[in-house]
This record gives C-alpha cells, sequence and structure tokens, in this order.
C-alpha cells in the first residue's frame, strides 16, 4: 500500500521480535513502578515478584494475577499510587460499579506518552496539519476529550474544544469553520445527520471528511450506515480510562479493526471464566498492561470487553496487532450514549430513597439515534400522602440523585406498588430494547 | 378479604391518623377525601373500582389529576375508612386526606364570593373540584389547602355566609 501515514515509523512498524523486546524491556519498568505501590507490592510478592528482575520473559507476565476494577475501588483513592502526588499533574476519574469512582492519576510523563499515542492514533487515519477538529467529547474527568484533544494539537490539527451537546450549536460550529474531523460516539453523529437542515445548513455546506467514532460498541454496520448517510470516512477508536483513556487501539487508513499500540500496551485475550489466555483469533476477555503509566500501573486489568485479537498483519504495514470491535461485556454494564453506566449504580441510589419500594426496573430503548434510560420505581404505600407536590419532588430527586451518580439524567417513571416484574435475578431489572443491528 | 371497619389495627395502619394526631382539633371532623395513586394504563381504574364495588363503597364524586404516566384519583365515598383499607389490603398506595367541603347555593356569583373571601385573606387552593348536587339550588366546592391554613381557610368561608360540610355531612348527601 501506498501513501500509508505514520507518526513514529520506527516503532508502528517495527519487526514483532523487536517489539517484543520492547514489552519486555518495559514490563520490567513498569514492575518496577508497580513495586512502589501497597498494593502491587503485595500481589506482585504472593507471585514470586519482588523486584523487576524477576520477570524475564513476556510469559512471566502470566504469574501476575488479574487486576479487577473492584481491586481499584478497594484501594479508592490512592492504593495504586506510584509516585509522590507533587509529581502528579492530572486526575482523571471513571464511574464506579458503586458510589467509589475509579480515579487515574498522570505524571507530567504519562500525559506526554499518552498524549503520543493519540498524535499516532490520528496521523494513522490521515488526519494532520490543514485539518479542522471538532472534538464533540465530552471534557471534565472523562478521558474522551481531553485525551484526543491533546493529540490533535500535537499533531497539528486547529482543534474545536466544544464538548458534547447543543446539537444545533455543533452543526452551526461545523459550517463556520469548515470542520474537517470529528470526533464524536456513533448514535449522536447519526443524531447529527437526522437534525441536518434544519436551520438551513445541509451537507453540502460543510467540510466533513473523516470521523472518530467511539465510546460505545457498534456494528459494522452502523459504521456502514454513518459512512453512506454522511459521505465520511468513520474510524472506529478503542480506550478506557483504567488505560488512560482512547488510544489503546485505533484504526488505520485501512479500517479493519484497531491496532492495539503494543509498544504501550500489552494486550491478552483470556477465557473469561477460567482466566487461560487464548489463542489470537479466539474471543474472550480483553486484557491489558499498562506499559508506558508511571503514576498509576495498571498491571492485567480486565476490561469486561469481549474481542479478539487479529493473527495475521495489516495491509498498512504496521506490526501491532488489530483488536477486533467490542462483541459485548462480560459484566452488566450498560453503554448509554456514550456513558459507561451499572445497573449497581442505580440501584444503590434508589435504595437509599425511603418512599420507593424496593423493587425497580431500568429500561433503555433509543429515541431516534439516540440511546434513552427509564428508570422505573414502585411507590412505597406506607409513606403515600396523596400530594401530587410531594410525588413530582420525589420524582425530581430521583433523576437528580441518578444524575450525580452516573451523569445521565433519565426519565423517572412513577409506579403502582407491586406492578413491576418482580425481581428474579438481575435479569428482569435491565431491560435493553435497543435494536442489535 | 375481610375489612373491619375502625378497628384499633385499621386507625394504626392508617397514615392519616399519625397526621392528624399533630393538628390542633378543629371544631367537628373535617371532610375526608380519598387519593389513590393509578398508574396512567388500561385496567388500573378497573382494579381500583372492583375493589370499592366489593366493599360496598358509595362514590359521591370523583376526579383524577393526570400526570402523564400517573394519576391521583381523588374520591369522595360514604365510608372513607372502609374504602382506605379496602385498597390499603390489596397493596394501592393510597392516603385519607381532610378536605374544606363548602356548600354553595347554585347560583351565579356564589362561586365568586368564595373565591373572592379566600383571595382577600391569602388562602391559597392547592387544589379543588365541585359538583351540583340539586341544580339551582345546592352545590359543593372540595378544596385542598396547606395544612397550615386549613383552619384560617375554614373559618374565612364561615365567616362569608357560606356553610362547612363535616365528615358524615358530606358522605350523607
Amino acid at each position: 500500500m501506498t501513501d500509508v501515514p505514520f507518526w513514529n515509523r520506527e516503532v508502528e512498524t517495527a519487526e514483532r521480535s523487536r517489539l517484543q523486546q520492547l514489552q519486555l524491556q518495559r514490563l520490567k519498568g513498569i514492575i518496577g513502578w508497580a513495586l512502589r505501590t501497597p498494593f502491587y507490592k503485595r500481589r506482585l510478592s504472593q507471585a514470586g515478584i519482588n523486584s523487576p528482575d524477576d520477570v524475564r520473559s513476556l510469559q512471566d507476565l502470566q504469574r501476575v494475577p488479574f487486576t479487577t476494577k473492584d481491586d481499584l475501588r478497594q484501594n479508592f483513592p490512592k492504593g495504586l499510587l506510584a509516585v509522590d502526588m507533587r509529581e502528579v499533574v492530572r486526575i482523571h476519574s471513571s464511574s464506579g460499579t458503586t458510589g467509589i469512582p475509579t480515579v487515574i492519576y498522570f505524571t507530567r510523563d504519562d500525559i506526554d506518552n499518552w498524549t503520543d499515542l493519540l498524535a499516532r492514533s490520528i496521523t494513522g487515519t490521515g488526519a494532520g496539519v490543514g485539518d479542522v477538529f471538532q472534538n464533540m467529547m465530552s471534557y471534565g474527568l472523562f478521558t474522551g476529550g481531553l485525551g484526543l484533544h491533546y493529540g490533535a494539537e500535537r499533531v497539528g490539527m486547529t482543534v474545536i474544544p466544544i464538548g458534547g451537546g447543543n446539537t444545533k450549536r455543533q452543526i452551526q460550529t461545523m459550517k463556520d469553520f469548515q470542520t474537517t474531523i470529528l470526533h464524536i460516539t456513533p448514535s449522536y453523529l447519526l443524531h447529527v445527520h437526522s437534525r441536518l437542515g434544519e436551520d438551513g445548513i445541509f451537507r453540502k455546506d460543510l467540510a466533513l471528511r473523516k470521523a472518530f467514532i467511539g465510546a460505545e460498541p457498534h456494528s459494522e454496520n452502523t459504521r456502514r450506515k454513518i459512512q453512506d448517510l454522511l459521505q465520511i470516512e468513520a474510524y472506529n477508536s478503542y480506550g478506557l480510562s483504567e488505560l488512560n483513556g482512547p488510544g489503546v487501539a485505533f484504526e488505520c487508513v485501512c479500517r479493519k479493526d484497531m491496532h492495539v499500540w503494543e509498544d504501550a500496551y500489552i494486550a491478552e485475550v483470556i477465557d473469561p471464566k477460567t482466566g487461560e489466555v487464548l489463542k489470537d483469533g479466539q474471543e474472550g476477555e480483553l486484557v491489558l498492561t499498562n506499559l508506558v503509566r508511571c503514576a498509576m500501573p495498571m498491571l492485567r486489568y480486565r476490561t469486561r470487553d469481549l474481542a479478539f485479537l487479529h493473527p495475521e498483519g495489516c495491509d498498512c504495514g504496521r506490526t501491532h496487532r488489530r483488536l477486533s470491535r467490542i462483541l459485548g461485556r462480560t459484566d452488566d454494564m450498560l453503554i448509554i450514549n456514550g456513558v459507561n453506566v451499572f445497573p449497581s449504580q442505580i440501584e444503590e441510589k434508589i435504595m437509599k430513597i425511603p418512599e420507593v419500594a424496593t423493587n425497580y426496573q431500568i429500561h433503555v430503548d433509543k429515541k431516534g439515534a439516540l440511546d434513552r434510560l427509564t428508570v422505573k420505581v414502585e411507590i412505597y404505600p406506607k409513606l403515600f400522602l396523596g400530594e401530587v407536590a410531594v410525588l413530582e419532588a420525589l420524582r425530581n430527586k430521583i433523576r437528580e440523585d441518578l444524575q450525580a451518580s452516573i451523569t445521565i439524567a433519565p426519565i423517572v417513571e412513577l409506579h403502582e406498588p407491586g406492578s413491576l416484574p418482580v425481581s428474579e435475578g438481575k435479569a428482569k431489572r435491565v431491560v435493553d430494547d435497543r435494536p442489535k443491528d | 378479604m375481610g375489612v373491619s371497619p375502625m378497628s384499633s389495627r385499621s386507625r394504626a395502619g392508617c397514615p392519616c391518623y399519625r397526621i392528624m394526631g399533630k393538628m390542633p382539633m378543629l371544631r367537628g371532623v373535617m371532610a375526608k377525601q380519598l387519593t389513590i395513586f393509578v398508574e396512567n394504563r388500561p385496567g388500573r381504574l378497573k382494579s381500583i373500582s372492583e375493589n370499592l364495588c366489593k366493599s360496598h363503597i358509595d362514590i359521591r364524586a370523583f376526579t383524577i389529576q393526570d400526570r402523564g404516566d400517573y394519576g391521583l384519583l381523588r374520591l369522595i365515598v360514604d365510608k372513607p375508612n372502609d374504602a382506605y383499607l379496602a385498597l390499603a389490603d390489596v397493596g394501592c398506595a393510597c392516603a385519607l386526606k381532610d378536605i374544606l367541603a363548602v356548600s354553595v347555593p347554585d347560583q351565579p356569583g356564589n362561586f365568586h364570593r368564595l373565591a373572592s373571601a379566600l383571595a382577600e385573606n391569602s388562602i391559597n387552593v392547592l387544589d379543588a373540584y365541585g359538583f351540583v348536587l340539586q341544580p339551582h339550588k345546592t352545590g359543593v366546592c372540595c378544596m385542598e389547602i396547606d395544612r397550615p391554613q386549613m383552619a384560617k381557610a375554614e373559618e374565612v368561608v364561615k365567616a362569608a355566609g357560606f356553610t362547612v360540610l363535616e365528615d358524615e355531612e358530606l358522605y350523607g348527601l
């Protein structure tokens, strides 16, 4: 293939053996940092690893126990912090499965490394200097917005840090600045398309070339639909805040699944039941080790995402293996308009409100292109006073409490006592009516 | 489902009695309205009417306050406590509330007189509904008033020459 753009050709096309050498060297380094944290010192010593020299090959990584989201929660806030707080220049955070969030620390070097991975990802799609980049992901504690922002600046694109929401303004901005590249969730991009023309701004008035679509799983059909409707190239992106955020894996110009940047991450796919490492091509749970983040090393983190790694190379010439689309989850996490939501977060809030009974239901469906979350609760008869104002205040309280916890304001429905299906395990508590295309 | 009216169990189980305990006793006993939480979907009203029917409850008046996904059904019945227990026993969210029931002669201008008297005394009406009992003779206006203003509202209405209907007077209409 000709015209394949690279940010760091040497690393991106390095021989596998050279790449693995680099991985081993960096793995030893990160084990050194991990041993500085109380959490990993204990974990690693149980596995017989007390110094970086106890890791002699990449195979030795399999001796390291998995790290789970629960570990992060139990060691909140600083149990996995490997550096002095004075060296930490940034904190990001994501929702925990309960009230305790997951916190991630970055040193200046960590931010620099992460930014470089994003610069590499962006360049790989053919975007670069001269492009106008409209970053439509939320900024703030969520890693999606700031991560791409820094990478885009490093590449030299003109960055519009508009953030999420306000579709009218998004479309106007696309026209005003002749935006060429978008960073957005697939569902929001389809929603934006449905609103084109409302203010007399049509596709022909826009200069869109490409979209980086991430933060929520989507099918190849959805990508095709986006590309056909908007006449743009859509690139899939993968990341999670525990492993920095976006830029763990990104599609190149071939758009045939995402290269995992293997000089920065070790990707394994395991059988989620047995923990056994599977061969390339076999579907299982993705497990990631972060090789280049000192502030908070992350060893064999169980992402709960189901995927597989392509055994064969890519036409672009990169040697870094490609990760499939995310095919599912091993837990009950819901992704609603790009935001991760655990049913347990919702349950925790509802159970604290005495005016509602213990039965509830979480319902997710589509309204147009966007996801819609409805939380149904039952009125608790003994605390019913017969006043609309009290009921509406209750409805608002539930909505606000949930928004504070999961960042999405759901529709709250009040139901009669005993009217919702009685819980027989978690299955009935969550109804996902979104079409699986 | 046997309902024994006014048993000690019924008093303890009914939220309105707890609330009433904190209230200064007014002269006589305030009229009661039964308020029922009803989901807005087919068949829900029927299940309530069925239970009231089984308990031989006579409905004097009713109205529904619609809130989209649910509504509040407000009833004036001949035996409010029995009706409350009949519904509470089957798990309904319902409550008995004090209302100010005023007898309003059914002639032009009388409702205006009532509303003016309340307005002049800064009484806020939370919710109200009315019905004609005997055309051109008697109408009834039922009002929910903020608890702290209830006693004053009763005085104001009486001072304006209206008759306040106490519990049995209203149910026996």
